[in-house]
């Protein structure tokens, strides 16, 4: 290998580079000049496919708006053991309330009850009814306090010049922390500016918990409030709706505190994170599972009927003269012309107790009229129509396959004493085994993530992984779940595809020629 | 302290830009979204075509996609391009909307046409008003339509005819949703009418509906879009279902269908505009413009014309007339009219904007078991 690379060296093209340099570099204009040609395409897929599909299965661990939207609480609670059974301290509740009443004005709240709500029910309404009562907590009773004292804290002016100043930010943490994110939200939110407006009573809230820490400021009229009548935040929020007594629900919300979460993929099946650790759902919450486990099952049979049906139309279709196959072909095409939906339609005609084939079968006398068949709204339903539908993609690679087959194969066999049945099935059946591959592997990989038929006509029994997915995108706006489950599909399709090139090998699978 | 100081100094800079911006013409592109069918046909005949009419120029686009107006919605803000002017929604999304902070908050009395009869909008519109960001349009009702020919000799006159499987034996057709379905079977098994949202509050209250339903589950095709239930009876498929009003008016008086009407606990519920929060000036400018002329009285009573909707304006409901192909008088149909609304249930919007998620959920996955 050396003795080669240093003879290279000797050998140079007219331009005194050696011969192996200049090589490279034809080939690497060449490499780049087919990159180039498929570079449209490729930015195309993946600024339009990749990249969204990318994002969309990041939701499916991202938890962002928890901590973002409930910053001091999450913190507060890091003291907080859940293990004892009791709500969290007042420490808690009172940087909930700050977190609250600010994410209210943002409108935020609501969105972050949805969230919550997913890992424990009942959580969404606790965030709706008390964000409304926030604004109207009895801690006004601090502001008029302060107010009444001295005026100056009353003047907006005053704030913004004690908020500029070191010395008062050093001292009173929480107070300069409560001020900033109610300067910012007077700006962001109403356009206002902060020299100009009221604090809201938050900031009075958090002065008044500053100085009964001993913080003080020495640039503030200086206020006794040890005397005050204190307002207890967490009656204030039990009042407003008692579930914030339960500690369950404040484990949940530690729980899922961070900025990253398994809780999507658990939920995906049938799972959930507990302060103690992993525990399955109760068992009026478990879905999942069986509809995976359904969805698998439904497209193998699926899968299994189109190879039923197709193989002896397309062994039809490649065995009869050309003339008549092509009008076959034409007929198996022709559903392919008619959009999904006009077809699915029309198995609903076709399937339901007064449809087409109940009535059929009444009138022949195999089913009684009061005791037709139930065809549709359930897996059955699911079953007809979509082997229907997906027939053509089995009948198609197993027809150029099967034309590919010398007949006189067969002849050979038969001349050598083999019956029909035995030259068809080890001689002709083993060579069209690629297409059966072919055709299955279609058929199942689009079965699995069919949508619009089970929905149609699967009823209740009959709907697959995809409905849900679709129903969290669209109705109950659970993107996180939806992107757990399409991650787990698009991992199940591809583990499928593994193990098949294990037991069947990619390499028989023809789709023609 | 950096943060507090640049806030101070930009926020003066923000409060001038705003005022600025005011000043504004209006858009001539506007895109409307709604449910579709006849319900769209009375908008575009009753509102938009009146209004194309009187402005040279304008052009309206319509989107059919109310129905996942939420989700749509909330996408186009998380991406920071709303494409829609002005959407129709039911009173629960709109609420849900609001929340959020994706529909625009609305002064009433300032933005819209104040009523015929001198009264001012947000007391013309009363009750229907259900939100801040609501602009009412139609009061409507979910109700049950049967087959007159499956029933037997005895027309069912209560709505616990849903649940009694014995004397109306055969499929039933019911939403693919918590709303309504949970009111009604709290109020078959014995819940007074008045407790049922308190009861459904509770836990308990809620597995009891759930029990309730169990008991039909079996025989019940849930519906997504209302024009199924029609069609379902239509085909002889259920012997009763729920839908709206209008969706059974058409197939009783348009189609001479063989269904009847049970109005008995119908649930009353309304339907109106909101518009997205932050949209620009000048598209800002013209919703309003249009809004306000399609939701004042006479355009109110007008889209009645067209479908068994009542309006939502209080002064509209004397003009409301006759069909306008039909030539039948239309107040005998609305929902409100005397004789169909002798037990009424009116939807309350508090409870489902909080409940909503929670009892989704539950609903979903006990339709899954």
């Amino acid at each position: 290998m050396t003795d080669q690379t240093s003879g290279a060296d000797l050998l140079t093209t007219a331009d005194g580079k050696s011969l192996k340099s200049s090589l490279n570099r034809a080939l690497r204009r060449q490499k780049i000049r087919a990159l180039m040609l498929i570079a449209p395409l490729l930015l195309f897929i993946l600024i339009s496919f990749i990249a969204p599909i990318f994002d969309m299965l990041l939701r499916s661990v991202e938890n962002q708006i928890v901590p973002d939207t409930i910053p001091r609480t999450i913190e507060a609670l890091e003291e907080w053991d859940a293990d004892t059974g009791e709500a969290p301290s007042e420490e808690v509740f009172a940087a909930f309330y700050t977190d609250l009443a600010i994410a209210e004005e943002y409108k935020t709240h609501t969105r972050l009850g949805s969230r919550l709500n997913y890992e424990k029910t009942g959580i969404s309404s606790m965030f709706r009814s008390t964000g409304r009562r926030v604004g109207r907590f009895d801690t006004d009773a601090y502001t008029d306090g302060f107010t009444d004292a001295d005026a100056a804290f009353a003047d907006p002016a005053q704030w913004a010049a004690w908020m500029a100043d070191d010395a008062v930010r050093a001292s009173l943490p929480l107070t300069t922390d409560a001020y900033d994110a109610w300067a910012l939200l007077t700006v962001e939110e109403n356009n206002d500016i902060p020299a100009e407006e009221d604090p809201a009573d938050f900031v009075y809230t958090a002065l008044y918990r500053d100085l009964m820490n001993g913080n003080t400021a020495a640039a503030m009229p200086a206020v006794d409030v040890s005397a005050w009548e204190p307002v207890v935040i967490s009656e204030q929020f039990i009042d407003a709706n008692d579930g914030w007594a339960d500690p369950e629900v404040w484990a949940t919300i530690k729980t899922y505190g961070g900025t990253y979460t398994s809780g999507y993929f658990l939920n995906s099946v049938d799972l959930q994170l507990t302060p103690d650790g992993v525990e399955t759902r109760p068992e009026d919450e478990r879905i999942y599972i069986t509809l995976f486990i359904r969805t698998i099952v439904l497209s193998i049979l699926i899968t299994g009927s189109c190879i039923l049906l197709g193989y002896p139309i397309a062994y039809l279709l490649a065995n009869l003269p050309l003339r008549s196959a092509n009008v076959l072909m034409i007929l198996v095409l022709l559903p392919f012309w008619t959009s999904l939906l006009v077809r699915t339609s029309a198995w609903k005609v076709l399937l339901q107790n007064q449809g087409v084939i109940n009535d059929i079968l009444v009138w022949i006398g195999i089913v009684a009229d009061d005791n037709r068949l139930e065809l549709i709204n359930n897996a059955t339903g699911t079953i007809i129509a979509m082997t229907h539908i997906l027939l053509p993609f089995m009948i198609l690679p197993l027809y150029s396959v099967m034309k590919t087959i010398n007949p006189s194969y067969v002849r050979a066999a038969k001349s050598m004493g083999a019956t029909d049945w035995t030259a068809f099935w080890r001689v002709y059946f083993p060579n069209s085994i690629p297409g059966i591959g072919a055709g299955s592997i279609l058929v199942f990989i689009l079965a699995i993530g069919y949508y619009i038929t089970p929905e149609l006509v699967g009823g209740t029994k009959g709907v697959f992984i995809s409905n849900r997915i679709a129903y969290h995108i669209s109705s109950s706006l659970n993107w996180g779940l939806a992107a757990a489950l399409g991650s787990i599909l698009l991992v199940l399709v591809l583990a499928l595809y593994w193990l098949y090139d294990r037991l069947v090998g990619i390499d028989n699978v023809k789709l023609g020629g | 302290m950096k943060l507090t100081k640049t806030l101070l100094a930009t926020s003066a800079l923000t409060v001038a830009a705003g005022a600025a911006m005011a000043e504004g013409h209006m858009a001539s592109d506007m895109t409307l979204v709604s449910w579709g069918g006849a319900y769209q046909s009375s908008q575009i005949n009753a509102y938009s075509d009146p209004y194309l009419a009187m402005n040279d120029g304008v052009s309206i686009v319509w989107d059919e996609s109310s129905a996942e107006a939420v989700a749509k919605l909330r996408a186009m803000a998380e991406s920071g391009n709303i494409t829609w002017d002005l959407v129709d929604v039911e009173a629960a999304d709109a609420i849900r909307l609001c929340d959020e902070g994706l529909a625009m908050e609305i002064d009433h009395d300032e933005m819209l046409a104040a009523g015929d009869d001198g009264s001012s909008a947000s007391d013309d519109f009363g009750d229907s008003i259900i939100s801040d960001c609501f602009i009412p349009q139609i009061v409507f009702s979910t109700t049950v339509g049967y087959r007159t020919d499956m029933v037997g000799d005895t027309a069912p006159e209560s709505i616990c005819a849903i649940f009694d499987t014995d004397a109306y034996p055969g499929k039933r057709a019911l939403n693919k949703r918590p709303l309504a379905n949970m009111e009604w079977a709290l109020l078959c098994d014995g819940v007074a009418k008045d407790e049922i949202y308190d009861v459904l509050a509770t836990e308990e209250g809620q597995d009891q509906a759930f029990a309730k339903l169990d008991t039909i589950k079996d025989d019940v095709i849930w519906w997504t879009a209302a024009a199924e239930t029609p069609q379902l009876l239509a085909d002889g498929e259920i012997v009763m279902g729920s839908t709206y009003n209008g969706r059974l008016f058409a197939a009783i008086a348009e189609q001479d269908q063989p269904i009847g009407m049970l109005w008995d606990a119908q649930m009353l519920d309304f339907d109106g505009w909101v518009i997205p929060a932050d949209l620009p000036e000048d598209r800002l400018a013209r919703v309003m413009d249009f809004v306000s002329f399609a939701t004042d009285t006479q355009r109110l009573a007008d889209q009645a014309a067209y479908i068994s909707y009542g309006p939502a304006r209080a002064s509209s409901a004397p003009l409301v007339g006759t069909h306008a192909t039909l030539g039948i008088e239309m107040a005998p149909h609305m929902p409100t009219d005397p004789a169909n609304s002798q037990n009424v249930f009116v939807t309350q919007y508090d409870f489902w904007a909080d409940y909503r998620d929670d009892l989704d959920a539950k609903f979903q996955a006990w339709l899954a078991q």
